[in-house]
């Protein structure tokens, strides 16, 4: 599948120049079955360097657009081959973990519009999904990888109403963070090993949170065109 | 225009002016050398925009309001869970997720008052203070009715306690969240007060999953469904969470696994801010004149 080329700078691909990153990219579909989830092949905007998230508000949101199809595909998975001993409870609010994060990832699909970058390729393959210490380990590192990760892209963005946007977000990631951190071990929601002792949350450069984010993504993305301060 | 002079005259009456533009120092130290002299004062004007028009008023302000806010908190955490009353009644498993959220409130006050008094401000101080603004100690029992004139048995009902403090979490939330823009200007400060943010967002879950396995009856999840309030008493504090419109998106019209985004999921996944006039509002039963 082929979308026009975008009118904007950051989208300077054309489309007839060869790609190695887009053959990459079906290969790794043709070859997925069984190792990752194949969320969707829509190109837009890649290069040897993998898909480029773009500049400025753009970018960031594109950024964010990046985790939340990471998380929706997870728990999409996490409620599709549910762990063994799961409880009632469990899986009522893990659904709810999912249908946000799904309406998260379309909510950003729909205000990006055109400016979206393409559905993403997922790796599960490390993750052994019957077993409940592996299923919440991983939802922790993606809970706590998010709210770290809007809580350094704040300062990046410059629209007051896209800031408020990413606050409305990133304190649902939070909520759904010290949930998971309570059923790993009960009280630990905000304990030290999620936040520094002053009492402060983590916050990550996209840098940071793309490098962890890399080991469950089968599509490279490019960041060096977001914002840097 | 001598630069260097102004800034010395007004060091004299602000030591820490060097230290407020400091963002912008390699610009003032090309102000003798390479920038026109036509473009000087524009630039100057906009340094001062932005080193004391925001940071003296409206990043202050929220700073200040953001610490009215903890010393509340703290202060309902202190005096109830020091209470020989409702201690008795807290279950022992609840009593180190207090203890967590307690050392949270206290380090979040100290932070705020280092911030604004390193800004160059007085730190906010509740009234019948008398210690010192940014060193003293920030218990003030004289300050705060938590009962709000007995309507909120929270000394001798753990129940109540728990809605106050799910109330308190989850409006602590909206507050921060209100703030946002009014602290853009300044990155660093954006960024502590979003870390502030999004742990007060784990205190609320965790209180409301204490709330959940006790068997409250409004059933709270983690997260906060439609404007559902743990009492009609603090309604008001849930007011608006029901919005389904983000930006020009209507979330119940996007896809979801099946169908569309249901209303449910779509309250859920987005929390909604409150300003600073509903926020003091909101508090202002639980002050003391």
């Amino acid at each position: 599948m082929k979308t026009q080329n975008e009118s904007h700078s950051l989208m300077a691909i054309p489309d007839d120049v060869p790609n190695p990153s887009r053959r990459h990219f079906f290969q790794l579909s043709a070859g997925l079955a069984g190792v990752g989830v194949l969320i969707g092949a829509c190109h837009k905007s890649s290069s040897n360097n993998g898909v480029n998230l773009g500049s400025g508000d753009i970018g960031v949101l594109n950024y964010a657009y990046a985790l939340e199809q990471l998380e929706a595909a997870f728990y999409t998975r996490v409620i599709a081959s549910q762990y063994s001993g799961i409880t009632a409870d469990e899986v009522a609010l893990l659904t709810d973990i999912r249908d946000h994060e799904v309406a998260h990832r379309e909510f950003f699909k729909a205000a990006l519009g055109t400016s979206a970058i393409q559905a993403l390729s997922v790796n599960f393959s490390s993750i052994d999904f019957s077993n409940r210490a592996a299923v919440l380990g991983a939802a922790k590192t993606f809970e706590d990888l998010g709210v770290s990760a809007y809580n350094g892209a704040g300062r990046l963005i410059t629209s007051a109403e896209y800031l408020l946007v990413a606050g409305k977000i990133v304190s649902v990631e939070a909520r759904h963070a010290a949930y998971i951190r309570d059923l790993i071990g009960y009280n630990s929601f905000a304990d030290n090993s999620a936040m520094g002792s002053n009492g402060l949350d983590l916050e990550s450069s996209p840098n940071t949170v793309l490098a962890a984010a890399s080991a469950y993504l089968n599509t490279k993305l490019d960041a060096s065109n977001l914002p840097n301060n | 225009m001598d630069i260097k002079f102004i800034l010395d005259e007004i060091e004299k009456a602000d030591p820490e002016v060097y230290e407020k533009l400091s963002p912008r120092r390699d610009i003032l130290k090309s102000f003798g050398s390479k920038v026109a002299v036509a473009a000087i004062p524009i630039a100057f004007g906009s340094l001062f925009t932005k080193a004391y028009g925001k940071t003296t008023s409206t990043v202050i302000d929220a700073l200040n309001f953001a610490l009215e806010l903890e010393y509340l908190e703290y202060n309902f955490y202190y005096s109830c869970t020091n209470s020989a009353i409702l201690s008795a009644l807290i279950p022992t498993i609840d009593k180190a997720a207090f203890s967590t959220i307690l050392a949270n409130e206290l380090a979040h006050v100290n932070f705020l008052r280092n911030a604004i008094h390193n800004a160059g401000s007085t730190p906010y101080t509740p009234t019948h203070y008398s210690g010192d603004p940014v060193t003293g100690s920030p218990i003030v029992p004289a300050a705060y009715d938590f009962t709000a004139g007995g309507a909120f048995p929270v000394y001798s009902d753990y129940a109540t306690f728990l809605t106050v403090s799910q109330a308190f979490e989850d409006t602590g939330v909206r507050a921060y969240k209100g703030q946002a823009g009014n602290l853009q200007s300044d990155h660093n400060i954006l960024t502590a007060a979003l870390q502030i943010h999004s742990v007060e967002a784990r205190h609320a879950a965790h209180i409301r999953l204490i709330r959940r396995k006790a068997g409250a009856a409004d059933a709270p999840k983690p997260w906060i469904t439609g404007n559902t309030a743990p009492a009609a008493a603090v309604q008001a504090n849930y007011n608006g969470e029901n919005n389904t419109m983000q930006l020009t998106v209507n979330i119940t019209s996007l896809p979801a696994v099946t169908g569309t985004v249901s209303s449910i999921a779509a309250t859920e996944s987005f929390d909604e801010p409150l300003d600073s006039a509903t926020v003091a509002g909101l508090v202002a039963p639980f002050l003391l004149p």
